[in-house]
C-alpha cells in the first residue's frame, strides 16, 4: 500500500519527507530493541563487561543528543561541550567526596552548574558566530579543564573515584546494570522529544536561524535569545550525561573536559548525521563501537578509524542517517536513483 | 486615529562621510501604498532597513501607529505589526512553503517557546498561512519545499510570509526585481488588491508598476527626499524628469 501510494503521488510522498516505516527509522529502532535486549544478555552470560560497554555508547548518545539541540537545529558549532560532561560527572564526585550520595542532590548540583555555565559561556560566545563561536566554546571548556586539574584536594589530573555513587529512591546508581537501564529509558525518552521538538515551534525557530539567522529576526523572533536557551538546555542535558557517566566508571577526571572529547561529540554527531532524530544514537554506535571492533586487531587502530570516518564522511553530509534515509526511498522507488534533493536536503538543512 | 501609521522624522544615516539618508521625513498614510522611486544608490533600502529596524539611524525619529520605535530592534518592529520583504529573496530553504508562512504567521503573534506541540498543528495559524497562500497563488506549492521552488514563486513566498504576518503596514523592498514581465504583472494585480486593504511602502524600479500602483510617490535622490506628490505631480515634475526620468540608463 505503501509503494502505491508512493507512486500515485511521488511528489507529495517525497516532499513530505519523513515516512514512517523505512530504513531510517526502521534501524535505529532495531538498535534500541537490541540495546534493550543487553542487560538480559549480560545476565544470561553473567558478563557485564558488555553491559558497561553498551552503557557508554548510550551515554555518550545522550551527550550527542544534547549536542544536537544546540548544533544539529540552532547551528551552533561547540567545541565546548566536554566542559558540561565534567561538570557533570563532578557533580557526582564532589558531593560524594564529601558523603553526599542523594541522588536528587547530585543532580540539583549538576543541572545548576552546568545551566549557569552555559548561560554565562553561552551568552558570551553567541556575541560571536562561525569560527569565533568555536575558538570561544573550546576556550571556556580548556578553562574547565585547567581549572579541575589544578584542584589537587579532588585528585588534580588523576581524577578521583567515586566511593558514594548518586542514589535516588530505590535506585543506586553504582550498579551498571541500573546505570543501563536509566541511560537507555533516558535515551529513548530523548530521542522522543528531539523528534517532537524538531517541528514544534522553538524547533521550528532554532531550524530556521541555522538557515537563515537575520531572516528569523525579521519573521519576529529574537534569535539570540532562542538560541541561548537551546544552548543552556543542551548544555544542562549533556551535564546529565556526565553524571551517568561518572556513576558508570565510579571516577570522574579532568581528562572528561578535555577538547578531544567535544571533538569527540563533534564528529559522533557529524558521522550519525546532523540536525536528524537518531543521528546521535547511529553516531556514537558508529563510533565507539569501530574503536571497540578495531581495537581488536590492531594498534594502530586510530589510522584504520580515520580512513573510516573519511569513508562515512563521504557518504553526505547527512550522515548515516542521511544515508539509510536515502537508501530507503530509493528502494521505496523501486530503482536506484540519486537521492533527491529535497530528501538530502533534509537531512543537512534539518 | 493617528493620521499617519509610519512616520519618519528627520531621518539621517551616515556611513562615515557618506550621507546616505539626508534628513529624511517622510509617512505612510491608512490604506495608502507610498511609493520610492529614485537612481541606484539613492539610498532606498537603507531606509527600508531603518524603518525595520535592521539599522539604526544616527539621528531623527521613526514613529508606528503612535509609538516611537527609533530604538526598537526588528523582531519588535515585527511583532508590533511593521513587517517587510527583501530584494534579495530571504526564505527558509529547508522549510516547506507552509512552514515558512506558518513560521511568519506565528513570528508576528507569539513567542515559541513551545517544545512539544507542532507548529503544523496550530489550526489558526495554518488557516493565515494559507489565506496568505491563496493570495499570492502559492496554495498549490503548500508542501513543496522552498528551496526547490522557481524565482518568480521565491518572490511570491517572500510576500506571502510578509502577508502571513497580518501587517499594519507592509515595507516591501523592489517586490518585483529579476521577474519576468509576466510575473511582474502578477504582482502588479496582486498590490492591487492588497491595496487599500494594508497600508504599504513601496521601492520598485519598475516605473509603469509605480504609475498603476502608487497614490503618492517620494523621489529620493543622494539619500535626500527630493520631491513628493501624486504620480501625475511627479510624471510632469520638471526636476524629477531630469534627474530620474529622462535617464534611460535606470530600469
Amino acid at each position: 500500500m505503501k509503494t502505491t501510494n508512493t507512486q500515485a503521488n511521488p511528489q507529495t510522498s517525497l516532499q513530505t519527507g519523513r515516512r514512517p516505516w523505512q530504513a531510517g527509522t526502521l534501524v535505529p529502532l532495531a538498535l534500541f530493541v537490541l540495546l534493550a535486549a543487553v542487560p538480559l544478555w549480560g545476565l544470561l552470560t553473567d558478563n557485564s563487561f558488555y553491559v558497561a560497554f553498551f552503557a557508554r555508547i548510550v551515554i555518550y548518545a545522550i551527550a550527542v543528543a544534547a549536542l544536537n539541540l544546540a548544533l544539529g537545529y540552532g547551528g551552533l558549532v561547540s567545541l565546548g561541550h566536554a566542559l558540561f560532561l565534567g561538570l557533570g560527572a563532578y557533580s557526582v564526585a564532589l558531593p560524594a567526596f564529601y558523603g553526599i550520595d542523594n541522588g536528587w542532590v547530585h543532580l540539583l548540583v549538576c543541572l545548576a552548574s552546568c545551566g549557569l555555565a552555559g548561560l554565562i559561556t553561552g551568552a558570551i560566545s553567541l556575541r560571536t558566530s562561525g569560527i569565533g563561536f568555536i575558538m570561544i566554546t573550546l576556550a571556556f571548556a580548556q578553562m574547565g579543564y585547567f581549572l579541575f586539574v589544578s584542584l589537587k584536594q579532588y585528585g588534580g589530573d588523576d581524577g578521583t573515584s567515586i566511593t558514594l555513587t548518586s542514589k535516588f529512591v530505590g535506585l543506586d546508581m553504582g550498579g551498571v546494570y541500573t546505570v543501563y537501564i536509566v541511560s537507555l529509558v533516558l535515551l529513548a525518552l530523548l530521542t522522543w522529544w528531539m523528534a517532537r521538538l524538531r517541528v514544534a515551534p522553538f524547533g521550528m525557530v532554532l531550524r530556521g536561524a541555522r538557515q537563515n539567522v537575520r531572516r528569523i529576526s525579521a519573521v519576529g523572533f529574537p534569535a539570540r535569545r532562542y538560541l541561548l536557551v537551546s544552548y543552556v538546555l543542551s548544555a544542562m542535558l549533556c551535564g546529565v550525561a556526565g553524571m551517568l557517566l561518572a556513576n558508570l566508571n565510579a571516577f570522574a577526571s579532568p581528562s572528561t573536559l578535555s577538547w578531544i572529547v567535544s571533538g569527540d561529540l563533534v564528529v559522533m554527531l557529524v558521522l550519525g548525521g546532523i540536525g536528524t532524530i537518531f543521528g546521535p544514537l547511529l553516531g556514537a554506535t558508529a563510533f565507539l563501537g569501530l574503536e571497540e571492533i578495531l581495537k581488536i586487531f590492531t594498534d594502530h587502530w586510530l589510522a584504520v578509524f580515520g580512513l573510516v570516518i573519511v569513508f562515512i564522511g563521504l557518504l553526505g553530509k547527512a550522515g548515516i542517517a542521511g544515508f539509510l534515509e536515502s537508501a530507503g526511498s530509493r528502494r521505496a522507488k523501486g530503482a536506484p536513483r540519486p537521492a533527491a534533493p529535497g530528501a538530502a536536503r533534509k537531512g543537512v538543512e534539518a | 486615529m493617528n493620521e499617519y501609521l509610519l512616520r519618519t522624522e528627520s531621518l539621517v544615516k551616515r556611513y562615515g562621510g557618506l550621507l546616505v539618508t539626508d534628513s529624511v521625513s517622510i509617512d505612510v498614510r491608512p490604506g495608502e501604498l507610498h511609493a520610492i522611486i529614485g537612481p541606484n544608490g539613492a539610498g532606498k533600502t537603507t531606509l527600508i532597513n531603518q524603518l525595520s529596524g535592521e539599522l539604526h539611524a544616527n539621528s531623527g525619529s521613526v514613529l508606528f501607529d503612535g509609538h516611537n520605535v527609533t530604538a526598537l530592534p526588528i523582531h519588535d518592529r515585527a511583532r508590533r505589526g511593521l513587517l517587510r520583504s527583501y530584494q534579495i529573496t530571504s526564505i527558509f530553504e529547508g522549510f516547506t512553503v507552509l512552514e515558512n508562512t506558518v513560521l511568519a504567521a506565528m513570528g508576528a503573534k507569539e513567542h515559541a517557546f513551545r517544545f512539544w506541540r507542532p507548529m503544523l498543528g496550530r489550526p489558526d495559524l495554518v488557516k493565515v498561512a494559507n489565506e496568505a497562500l491563496a493570495v499570492t497563488s502559492l496554495l498549490p506549492r503548500a508542501q513543496t519545499p522552498a528551496a526547490e521552488l522557481a524565482y518568480g514563486e521565491r518572490r511570491q513566498l517572500e510576500l506571502a510570509m510578509a502577508l502571513a504576518a497580518q501587517p499594519k503596514v507592509l515595507l516591501l523592498d523592489e517586490p518585483m526585481a529579476g521577474m519576468s514581465a509576466q510575473e511582474s504583472a502578477g504582482v502588479v494585480a496582486l498590490l492591487k488588491k492588497l491595496k487599500g486593504a494594508h497600508s504599504i511602502l513601496l521601492i520598485e524600479h519598475d516605473m509603469d508598476a509605480v504609475f498603476a500602483l502608487a497614490d503618492r510617490i517620494t523621489v529620493l535622490v543622494y539619500g535626500r527626499a527630493m520631491f513628493s506628490g501624486t504620480p501625475d505631480e511627479i510624471r510632469n515634475h520638471p526636476e524629477v524628469k531630469a534627474v530620474y526620468l529622462g535617464d534611460e540608463a535606470i530600469g
